[in-house]
């Protein structure tokens, strides 16, 4: 499923919408987990616009492909695509934070339409994803699970309990993706917790590693491409991202892992992405 | 003749069985007719007797080896699915080691999942604190959306297990390891989720219990109706939700209670049922067996039940003891404050 110039070119356009999408959530927010927000912006989009089989009319087809938001905290950057998709109504965005509102800092599978998975607590949606996969495989059914984790959250002990039992079960038929953006709460994660030699830590979980540009949509493409025809060993895909991509005062800076923006900041951040994308 | 499964277990099973055995056997039944059950379990498909299961159904059984927090979010995974998991490992690791994974991918997402936990209480007491589960009725009890269930012996768990695969939602249900004696001649007592069993009618004093204290009490309350004490056992194999009110009604009928437990008395059967009397706003002599705050010494279950007065004579030294207090006869309250 190779990726055309003019097909990029929408996913372009579809990203920089998402990008000031979430400035705006965030500011309607109060704050929020913006930097890892928009580090995940391209592997969102590239999932929900070009490979995920699901139909945002009936959101719990038995057969759609799953998508699960292990880093939960990125809440911020998924709600708004899940809007654009046509799960819900934009303007429901409006209550985000407030009392009774469906949508919080982690999102609520029970609340918001198209997130197949509650997550929020680190290292809880791999295990999660290898349930789903070996339930798909027992229902002999071709729907997908794809995975993403924040790169400190493979801090976690249960990421690898996970990793170690997909391949096990030989699960291709689940796509794991790093959010690699190099950051965490506390600072740069090779400083907190060192995940180097990152790529053969995987490798020697028994997966096949993709290490790419997480913000080329021709990169991930081939990487998600490889991983479709894969049936020898679960890929990861390493995608090395910038943290607060598209807004050049948070771009990889750890003050931007969760922040709260004004008028005056969320107008930079709007002006910052249009520049990016000229 | 049992609908569910098509086999009755009766008393000549039991003794041969442990509760652990009866559940391996009860799932590999139940297996038949509802595929979509899973087994999983963490290395412990032997000592839990799911691997009675596995062994039927292998390509429906998973071991993710010795990974407990995993094997709490595959199940997940798999309930997310549409299929039915049934769990099994230690109820130490259950409670503990996967606590979290049991609360947030299970409890907080409602799913159907069925946890047996195995090695409740103090019934691994060779093995000591590190595998004792004397917290987990607690913890359990304290997460939303979850019903935890302790049988008394082998034929309540056959019960149990049955009646978990159409009663929606997480379910606990915690056992022993090895052959407790069993108190129950077959399946055909009417059991119900959430209905509390009256073992022994009394007027006197009710003994409120769980697990493998009922046999316990129910012992206790015949020798102690030789000496003219006419002692209620109620049988609480459903801590949540609590039978409240075969509970206050024992608190009218007899305004003596004794809970037992195999379990700490902070947070277990003892404190549900000191809720349930609390919030009624009626009185009653109240005292709760089990262990005291405090870690088991290491020896053999049946040493360590005379111990912690959890076997027939304890809990006879105890009804004595509660007995033995001018209770009735104090009409005023006033003068204790």
């Amino acid at each position: 499923m190779a990726v055309s110039e003019q097909e990029i070119k929408n996913l372009e356009k579809i990203a920089k919408n998402t990008r000031k999408d979430i400035v705006n959530v965030t500011q309607w927010a109060g704050g929020a987990h913006i930097g890892g927000g928009l580090s995940m912006v391209e592997i969102l989009v590239l999932l929900y616009y070009k490979y995920m089989d699901i139909d945002p009319a009936n959101p719990d087809k038995p057969d759609r492909d799953r998508f699960i938001l292990s880093k939960g905290h990125g809440g911020i950057g998924y709600a708004p695509l899940l809007a654009r998709k046509g799960y819900f109504d934009f303007d429901l965005l409006k209550t985000f934070n407030q009392f009774k509102s469906p949508f919080g800092m982690h999102l609520d599978a029970k609340k918001v339409k198209g997130v197949d998975v509650s997550t929020g607590s680190l290292g809880h949606g791999l295990p999660m994803a290898v349930g789903l996969a070996l339930g798909a495989r027992l229902r002999k059914e071709s729907w997908k699970i794809y995975c993403l984790l924040g790169d400190g959250e493979c801090n976690e002990g249960t990421v690898w309990e996970a990793a170690m039992s997909a391949s096990h079960f030989k699960l291709t038929n689940m796509i794991t993706i790093v959010d690699r953006n190099r950051l965490m709460m506390d600072g740069r994660t090779e400083e907190v917790m060192g995940l180097e030699p990152f790529a053969d830590k995987w490798k020697a979980f028994g997966f096949i590693v993709k290490d790419v540009d997480g913000h080329s949509f021709n990169e991930l493409t081939k990487a998600i491409d490889f991983a479709h025809n894969q049936d020898e060993a679960p890929v990861v895909i390493i995608a090395n991202t910038k943290k607060g991509r598209g807004v050049d005062y948070m771009e990889d800076d750890v003050r931007w892992h969760y922040g709260s923006i004004n008028s005056t900041l969320a107008q930079q951040a709007r002006e910052s992405i249009d520049r990016m994308y000229i | 003749m049992s609908e569910v499964t098509g086999t009755t277990w009766t008393v000549y099973d039991a003794n041969s069985m442990s509760q652990a055995e009866i559940y391996g056997n009860v799932l590999s039944e139940l297996g038949d007719k509802h595929p979509e059950i899973i087994g999983l379990t963490s290395d412990l498909a032997k000592s839990t007797k799911i691997g009675l299961f596995g062994e039927k159904f292998p390509e429906r059984f998973f071991n993710v080896g010795i990974a407990e927090q995993n094997l709490f979010g595959v199940a997940a995974g798999l309930a997310k699915a549409g299929f039915t998991p049934f769990v099994s490992t230690m109820a130490a690791f259950v409670s503990m080691r996967a606590c979290e994974q049991v609360r947030t991918d299970i409890c907080y997402q409602n799913l159907n999942c069925k946890i047996i936990a195995t090695h409740g209480g103090i019934s691994f007491g060779t093995a000591g604190s590190t595998h004792n589960a004397q917290e987990d009725i607690a913890i359990m009890r304290s997460f939303p959306n979850m019903t935890v269930i302790v049988p008394a012996d082998g034929i309540e768990t056959a019960n149990a297990v049955k009646a978990c695969i159409d009663y929606p939602g997480p379910v606990y249900i915690r056992v022993g390891r090895g052959f407790e004696p069993t108190w129950y001649e077959d399946e055909d007592y009417g059991f119900e989720i959430g209905k509390a069993v009256t073992i022994s009618d009394g007027t006197d004093i009710t003994l409120v219990c769980t697990g493998i204290t009922v046999l316990q009490a129910a012992e206790a309350a015949k020798v102690l109706a030789e000496e003219g004490l006419s002692v209620r056992v109620l049988n609480i194999h459903t801590i949540k939700p609590i039978d409240q009110e075969a509970i206050m009604k024992a608190v009218v009928d007899t305004r003596r209670i004794i809970t037992i437990e195999e379990h700490s008395v902070i947070g277990g059967l003892g404190s549900a049922v000191a809720d349930v009397i609390a919030s009624s706003g009626k009185g009653c002599a109240f005292e709760k067996l089990g262990l005291q705050d405090e870690f088991s010494l290491v020896g053999y279950p049946e040493d360590l039940y005379a111990h912690y007065k959890l076997d027939t004579n304890g809990i006879i030294d105890k009804v004595r003891e509660v007995m033995g207090r001018d209770f009735e006869e104090d009409e005023d309250w006033d003068d204790e404050v």
